[in-house]
């Protein structure tokens, strides 16, 4: 079902006419609210009124994580404090985590997207949908939710963890969708059988993937053993969250919601727009933003967008599954993890090397990361249970700045391959693409 | 009284022990007795040897972290019972034992313990005429 026919499949012409209109505006209002564009606009020489029309877009200058970063907390937020309602942040490298405020405007305009999303994969008022990513800062969780509220089904806050009565309320209280990570889905698929109930047992038939890059052979995988059909989902925090983009029932290509979130591909290199089909590193402006809009905002995530009418209806660009990433960000169970996170942490104890190795990999459907560390010599201890301290001390340092368990290896001193050049710090046994 | 043992830390991985091992024996060190403590993902391995200042250095030299530890080494009757009598004297006087493990040789026994209070172990093995070994006596 089309939740919005008049966005979702509105002719070209008059969707480039509706983007280049919110472009101008949008231009204007950070130009005068927001004194980091008006200084980048201003050193570029550039004016609002030289925004005319969508294609002026190649004008405007990028942004980056880094530039969220150097200009923490509130620097890029456009909206009077007053105007904000809500607040998500991701995590950050060294401590600075990524804020993005919300007015009640941005969230009904998230709600309105995530709806758009939900109906595409088939889900209606009648339905009960379980919201399996983590509630909080994180944007999965309460972005999902409204989602579902605004559309009118029912929804479970089921949030992550607990999954054993988690899967009692999927069976007892008929819930027919779910939203999560496929490799949560996977071990959703896992603990069933561990429990001795079959797929048959529950009533699931939409599941809503997103927040890490999966595979067409994952996607068989769940769908074959959940029982339901499984569509792509996707979103990142400094843009909206969860519902930039999302998958119809032809599951070929993810529709992006371009009235709000206006793609380009560049080439992550030389900056260069590329021509639609071509891959490179996608880049979103959001046109309709009050709280943090952002200008042609760097995403790191690699694909190609898809011209052309969808057998579903849908005239909405479409952007392929994710090939890769144009920097060393690791997605480990749907949260984001920088090598130079790990790094920060290893650097500030001194019972340790300044070497590491990130192993991730997938076991039992779970995204596993080790952390292989070298302890220094004069902290080497005759004594197992001091050498389990320090092991027990990195790993919880770890968790607090990434957020998800790391299994720390003490390894030899010197065991772990130093190199001149930019060493090999990360082995990604995964195989997504 | 006291002896040096000699500790190295090894990952869990074939081969590991024999490099340490072979070293040893490259540089005529002998060994008396270890052991061998072991974790999920990491061993430590600690040994008498005939020249604990020396095996530091040649390990150090391979890359190992190594240290010396001081333990003490019992010398009891190879009959049944004697380590017992021993072991009660240190539970009475509530001397803990890290660690300990054993080497027999014709009718002596050795034990070398880490205790957890060395020179109050030491103390009331010396008042109960236990004999203890050293680098010399070993």
């Amino acid at each position: 079902m089309i939740w919005n026919t008049n966005k979702e499949c509105m002719p070209r012409e008059q969707m480039r006419d509706l983007q280049g209109k919110r472009l101008q505006k949008l231009v204007s209002y950070v130009y005068h609210n927001v004194p980091f564009y008006r200084n980048k606009m201003q050193e570029m020489d550039l004016s609002p009124d030289d925004i005319r029309s969508i294609d002026d877009i190649v004008k405007l200058p990028f942004t980056t994580k880094q530039d969220l970063r150097d200009n923490y907390p509130y620097g890029l937020q456009a909206a009077p404090a007053s105007e904000i309602v809500r607040v998500h942040a991701s995590s950050g490298t060294t401590g600075n985590p990524t804020i993005v405020g919300y007015t009640r405007r941005d969230l009904a305009i998230w709600s309105e997207v995530m709806s758009r999303c939900l109906s595409a994969f088939g889900v209606t008022r009648n339905d009960t949908f379980s919201v399996s990513y983590g509630y909080g800062l994180f944007t999965g969780g309460l972005g999902a939710h409204y989602g579902v509220e605004n559309l009118g089904a029912t929804v479970i806050p089921a949030s992550t963890g607990n999954t054993e009565k988690h899967l009692r309320l999927i069976r007892d209280l008929n819930i027919t969708g779910i939203a999560c990570t496929p490799s949560y889905a996977l071990y959703l698929a896992e603990v069933i059988e561990r429990m001795g109930l079959s797929k048959d047992d529950l009533h699931l038939h939409i599941g809503a993937f997103g927040a890490e890059p999966w595979t067409e052979n994952m996607r068989q995988e769940i769908q074959q053993r959940l029982g339901l059909k499984g569509y792509n989902i996707y979103g990142l925090s400094e843009i909206m969250g969860p519902g930039v983009s999302y998958e119809c029932e032809e599951q070929h290509g993810s529709h992006i919601n371009e009235d709000h979130f206006y793609p380009e591909i560049i080439d992550p290199d030389t900056l260069e727009v590329l021509p639609h089909g071509q891959t490179g590193e996608l880049v979103f402006t959001t046109l309709t933003k009050e709280g943090m809009p952002l200008l042609r905002y760097r995403t790191k995530d690699l694909c190609s967008l898809m011209e052309g009418t969808c057998p579903c209806g849908r005239t909405n660009i479409r952007m392929t599954p994710i090939m890769g990433r144009s920097d060393d960000m690791l997605i480990i169970r749907g949260i984001n993890v920088f090598p130079s996170q790990v790094e920060s942490v290893i650097l500030e104890m001194k019972e340790f090397e300044p070497q590491y190795l990130l192993v991730v990999d997938r076991k039992n459907n779970l995204d596993t990361l080790e952390v292989q560390v070298e302890v220094r010599r004069d902290f080497f201890s005759d004594d197992i249970g001091a050498m389990l301290g320090l092991k027990k001390k990195l790993s919880d340092k770890l968790k607090s700045v990434l957020s998800i368990n790391a299994d720390v290896k003490l390894v030899e001193p010197n065991s772990i391959q130093r190199s001149e050049g930019k060493s090999k710090r990360v082995i990604d046994k995964r195989k997504l693409v | 009284m006291t002896l040096k043992q000699l500790s190295v830390f090894l990952e869990n991985k074939t081969g590991r022990i024999n490099e340490v091992v072979r070293t040893l024996g490259q540089n005529g060190i002998n060994m008396h007795a270890f052991s061998m403590a072991e974790t999920a993902d990491f061993g430590i391995l600690r040994l008498i040897v005939s020249d604990v200042e020396r095996a530091v250095e040649v390990l150090r030299a391979r890359d190992f972290a190594v240290m010396s530890t001081d333990v003490l080494c019992l010398s009891c009757d190879n009959t049944p019972g004697s380590l017992a009598t021993i072991l009660e004297y240190l539970a009475e006087e509530k001397i803990f034992i890290e660690y300990m493990y054993a080497f027999a040789q014709a009718d002596s026994a050795h034990v070398v313990i880490k205790p957890n209070d060395l020179p109050r172990c030491l103390d009331i093995l010396q008042q109960k005429k236990c004999t203890l070994l050293t680098k010399d006596t070993l």
